[in-house]
């Protein structure tokens, strides 16, 4: 138990993956500049992030490695994600209308995002048990999450701030980002999996 | 294994994935296909998409969607569509049309930096707002138009521009009559005027005549001499404010016999051109 805590916390905040291994930047500046879509945002992306790494888990597993295709890990990987997020978005259209409300527009952009495809790939590469990447990659997606909920709540107070014209926009949003990353430098080493 | 056989396996496994997926995704797409009424991107597509919400919906999409499925909803919402849209909505969603009177917005304060008087200097977010939280902005004046310019930066149809001298100006070419500036400014000093108006109150001064004169050159002080000119009965003093009917103003008078007396200036000229798509 203590090790699957261990394993969650570490990829929430101490190895979280927008602030430290800069993956999904796009979405992360794309999506920050409203607390509301952010929070949308997080929902999406942890969501699907966890149910995409089962699903790569089960594949690499149960098809690559009997026939030895390590090799193909990521032409699958692209392809598993790229449909189970289409899946996903006919199914929660169909029958969770409210929610598709919510985040459905943020599902198809994150259909082969950086993240959403490292993550399951990293989980591999680590030899993780099936319910190691699992709470990997729910760790990975709330880390992003509150990556992104607190880039927004940055963003959104520095809507009314006198930013010098030439930083205006993403310019000052990339020094933002920078030093929430130094912040989260801070807790690097605190645990180690 | 050798090259060759690798070969196969590669193509197999990846066919066989591809094949997999491809059959669950049309599976999925038969059975969670949902009908959308091709209405409503017509609907739609017909709206101005300023997402300015003055039809009382989140944006155009939803209130396309309500203007199409529900009959209740009424085709003629859409403010800055005006009469064109509000007659092709109607048309496609067969409802009957009711005219939009055309509006547009007003600033109701001449009270520019030379003329108001400030009380103290404000240095802090620059934003309306945020101002007026700060014992309700600097200016001398509590009703009167803060000039940081909240609602030329929430203008979806970038129809107002800040002047030099602290006030918005109105492009009324550009101007839809959505009110989002109206909704968004603190002090309540925009208006919504009908096209064709002849004379609108150029102040929102609720103070006593000696008061609102002390702090503002221009401000209207409830003196009631253009009430006494105007020979229809279109001007009314509330709170020491002159307020004009409009309807009566356009309809009945040509004169603007008001505007002569008015001590301050208060009381302009509006404006006198036919609105554009009536």
């Amino acid at each position: 138990m203590g090790h699957y805590l261990t394993l969650l916390a570490s990829n929430i905040v101490v190895n979280n993956f927008v602030l430290t291994r800069f993956l999904g930047l796009c979405i992360f500046f794309g999506v920050s500049k409203s607390l509301n879509a952010s929070i949308g945002m997080g929902m999406a992306v942890t969501s699907v992030m966890t149910l995409s790494s089962m699903l790569a888990w089960v594949i690499y597993h149960f098809v690559l490695v009997p026939f030895n295709l390590q090799f193909l890990t990521t032409a699958v990987f692209v392809l598993l994600i790229a449909s189970f997020v289409q899946l996903l978005e006919m199914i929660i259209k169909k029958h969770a209308s409210t929610l598709y409300n919510m985040w459905g527009i943020y599902l198809l952009l994150i259909a082969t995002n950086c993240i959403v495809f490292g993550v399951p790939l990293i989980n591999v590469e680590n030899n993780y048990s099936f319910l190691e990447s699992t709470v990997a990659a729910v760790g990975a997606g709330l880390g992003f999450a509150l990556a992104i909920v607190l880039m927004a709540s940055l963003r959104e107070k520095l809507r009314l701030a006198d930013v010098p014209k030439a930083l205006q926009g993403l310019g000052i949003a990339f020094i933002l980002a920078g030093m929430l990353s130094l912040a989260f430098l801070g807790f690097s080493g605190m645990i180690s999996v | 294994m050798s090259n060759i056989e690798i070969a196969i396996a590669v193509v197999v496994v990846m066919t066989l994935v591809g094949l997999m997926f491809g059959l669950v995704l049309a599976f999925a797409n038969k059975k969670f296909a949902i009908e959308i009424n091709p209405l409503i991107h017509i609907v739609e597509d017909i709206l101005p998409k300023g997402q300015c919400g003055a039809c009382g919906f989140a944006g155009c999409m939803a209130y396309a969607e309500a203007v199409v499925i529900n009959p209740d909803v009424a085709p003629n919402l859409c403010v800055p569509g005006k009469a064109p849209v509000a007659k092709m909505v109607a048309e496609l969603t067969g409802k009957a049309a009711a005219a939009v009177e055309p509006k547009v917005a007003f600033v109701k304060c001449a009270g520019n930096f030379s003329k108001a008087v400030r009380s103290f200097e404000y240095k802090g977010v620059q934003d309306c707002v945020a101002a007026s939280l700060l014992q309700g902005g600097p200016k001398g004046c509590q009703y009167g138009c803060l000039g940081f310019g909240t609602c030329v930066k929430n203008c979806p149809f970038d129809a107002m521009t800040m002047s030099e001298d602290g006030l918005p100006i109105i492009d009324n070419d550009k101007c839809t009559g959505c009110g989002k500036c109206k909704s968004v400014c603190p002090k309540q000093v925009m208006e919504l005027v009908p096209f064709g108006i002849h004379v609108a109150v150029n102040c929102n001064s609720k103070d006593k005549g000696a008061v609102a004169r002390k702090l503002c050159t221009v401000s209207c002080i409830g003196c009631g001499l253009c009430l006494k000119n105007c020979t229809h009965g279109a001007i009314k003093i509330e709170n020491s404010l002159a307020v004009v009917d409009s309807a009566i103003c356009i309809s009945e008078c040509n004169e603007s016999t008001c505007l002569a007396k008015c001590p301050t200036g208060a009381i302009t000229t509006y404006i006198k051109v036919v609105p554009k798509q009536a």
